[in-house]
């Protein structure tokens, strides 16, 4: 097919209206957001239209760097085990019948019907002593007494996994469902067991495919700041958590903008390294 | 017994019987091809040879050793598929030797083994190109060295030339044909297309609904069909249905057909008459009297279509021999009776 470029003002209008959303809903909130964040706070009071690095110095220690740290590492984490988990299971959910696929789709997109609240909280009786999992081990006989899984780390692990973990198989599935099998077959006619097949061919075919659901999955983790509080000690608590709190019970403003840029600003760093570092490989292949 | 024995192999798919009672010996280094149109089960059966499907029911023997159910991984086999699956990750060297990376073998063999191949396919040199930097053809002939990289005993291709244009196809069934008899290698080639068939095989297996219908030469099959199915699906045929006369005389529209023998206990029959077989003559010489409906020059050759009562018959001619007809002319159609098949089923 052959693609002209655009001519005139007229051939643009189609991109009106979605430019239009995207300045009014995008473009000025995040740019109001960069304008605050160098803003000076007024104490006691809200802030006074100003331009200092203040509130960027103050994020530049080692208490926010563990933190920042802290966050991303979650984020990568949840992703790396969302496709993990989800990349096996999604290609056998494609090998089933029509109907199988259809009640399991209808399942997982449910659990994307749940508010994080909902999954924090009930994820947190789930681990609970007196109601929760550990009583079912104890009558099996597998642990002597109940006790409490949460907070801890383990327990804000699981809770966004879940969380993430339609997401991922929803982003995948289009890719695997259109997966030519005769790869996997001709693998196997040279010598390569089922599980080798999986790990040698179809892993690598669809490595874009895994990349940009880890990109994915990791924004949207990185999001996360309700469960990390629901389930998490105060060591477990996200960049998002500290935004959070300085800008709705610290009345900190700028401080919070100034966090908010910086969390932006090293996600997209990390996407762009992610990019890279897989274009190069695939130049190299 | 060496070579591949199917003995009683039959595939059901729910209700549907895909392969039926398939009995087939293929002698070692020989090389077969399963014909048949689109549906008839060929490719099932070829899946199964090649472990990717299980059979209902009866056993594969690969030199007397059963090997049903022996995993595809385990079969020491080498195929090509339709799509060819290339892999699309590595370069034309790491395709070929993949089978050779999962067997262990080191570095230095794998290199070996892999200029050997491209020297075999004729792609000296295009070890380090990609997989889409190949042509067609070229595509063809890697999938065809990687499959052959451990130098299976059985080298299965399902419809391997079903993507290349007419032309190239041609050129790359001599070159396979080439290949296997100086590999000795014992080859089954799936294909619908019969001149395929004719140009590569040694033992041409003509599926129909699941069935063997006929298995032997090219030239038997062409020669010899067993019955209307193979007649009508290898080549064009004139199939004449006969009936028999008070006398015992075979009969076509009313005209008796001397030296053309319907066996006793056959009420009627089919005479298959290629058309190459039957000739045209003049009104009177002819065994049936038809008139021209339609000539077909395509300089090679010239097609003649005789109407006699309804039924059309095909004849074929070269220019040289020609019999100058056109369309209205009264004539007769003659043929040796040694030319004919009579069909009874």
């Amino acid at each position: 097919m052959m693609r002209t470029a655009p001519q005139s003002t007229r051939d643009y209008a189609p991109l009106f209206y979605p430019a239009l959303m995207l300045i009014i809903f995008f473009v000025i909130p995040f740019g109001t957001m960069i304008a605050v964040s160098f803003f000076q706070r007024e104490v006691g009071g809200f802030y006074t239209v100003d331009f200092v690095f203040s509130n960027y110095e103050r994020f530049l220690s080692l208490f926010f760097g563990k933190i920042l740290g802290f966050s991303l590492g979650l984020a990568v984490l949840v992703s790396i085990i969302c496709v993990s988990i989800a990349f096996p299971f999604t290609y056998l959910l494609t090998r089933c019948s029509r109907n199988v696929q259809v009640l399991w789709l209808v399942g997982i997109l449910s659990i994307l019907s749940l508010s994080e609240v909902i999954i924090g909280f009930s994820w947190s009786t789930i681990f609970s002593r007196t109601a929760g999992i550990t009583n079912i081990l104890v009558a099996l006989g597998i642990m002597d007494t109940a006790k409490s899984l949460y907070p801890s780390f383990g327990a804000v692990l699981t809770a966004m996994v879940y969380q993430a973990l339609p997401y991922t198989i929803l982003v995948l599935y289009p890719a695997l469902v259109r997966f030519d099998t005769d790869f996997l077959e001709v693998a196997r006619t040279m010598g390569a067991s089922p599980v080798r097949a999986f790990l040698n061919v179809m892993v690598p075919v669809q490595r874009n495919t895994i990349l940009a659901t880890l990109i994915m999955v990791f924004v949207f983790a990185l999001g996360s700041y309700l469960l990390p509080q629901i389930l998490g000690r105060p060591q477990h608590w996200t960049l998002s958590v500290l935004i959070t709190d300085q800008a709705i019970y610290q009345s900190n403003m700028p401080f919070a903008a100034a966090m908010a840029v910086f969390l932006v600003l090293i996600s997209l760093a990390l996407v762009g390294l992610t990019l890279l570092v897989g274009g190069k490989k695939e130049a190299g292949a | 017994m060496s070579g591949l024995t199917l003995s009683g192999i039959r595939k059901e798919f729910g209700t549907f019987v895909a392969v039926d009672n398939v009995e087939l010996n293929v002698p070692e280094g020989s090389f077969v091809c399963l014909l048949g149109p689109s549906g008839c089960g060929k490719t099932t059966l070829l899946r199964m040879i090649a472990g990717l499907e299980q059979p209902t029911q009866g056993g594969i023997l690969i030199d007397g050793a059963d090997i049903t159910g022996i995993p595809t991984h385990k079969r020491e086999l080498g195929m090509v598929f339709q799509s060819l699956a290339l892999f699309p990750h590595l370069s034309v060297a790491d395709n070929i030797s993949y089978a050779l990376r999962i067997r262990g073998a080191s570095k230095d063999e794998q290199h070996v083994r892999v200029q050997e191949l491209l020297a075999l396919i004729h792609l000296d040199g295009y070890g380090d190109r990609a997989v889409s930097q190949l042509s067609g053809g070229q595509r063809q002939r890697v999938a065809i060295a990687r499959a052959l990289a451990l130098s299976p005993k059985l080298f299965l291709l399902d419809e391997p030339l079903s993507a290349l244009d007419a032309k190239l196809r041609e050129d790359m069934q001599v070159e396979l044909r080439q290949l296997q008899q100086k590999l000795g290698i014992t080859t089954i080639v799936v294909t619908h297309d019969q001149r395929e068939a004719m140009t590569m095989a040694d033992i041409v297996v003509v599926m129909g609904e699941g069935r063997i219908r006929q298995a032997a030469s090219p030239v038997e099959i062409y020669r010899k069909p067993a019955d209307t199915f193979v007649a009508d699906f290898i080549g064009a045929t004139n199939l004449l249905p006969l009936e028999v006369n008070g006398s015992g005389h075979a009969m076509f529209e009313g005209y008796a057909l001397p030296g053309i023998e319907i066996p006793s206990k056959n009420t009627g029959a089919t005479l298959s008459i290629r058309p190459e077989d039957l000739l045209i003559t003049d009104k009177e010489r002819g065994s049936v009297e038809g008139k021209v409906s339609f000539v077909r020059d395509l300089g090679s050759t010239i097609e003649t279509f005789v109407e006699v009562n309804g039924a059309t018959l095909t004849t074929v001619t070269t220019p040289r021999e020609r019999v100058s007809v056109s369309v209205g002319d009264e004539v007769g159609l003659a043929f040796t009776p040694e030319h004919c098949v009579v069909l009874t089923q």
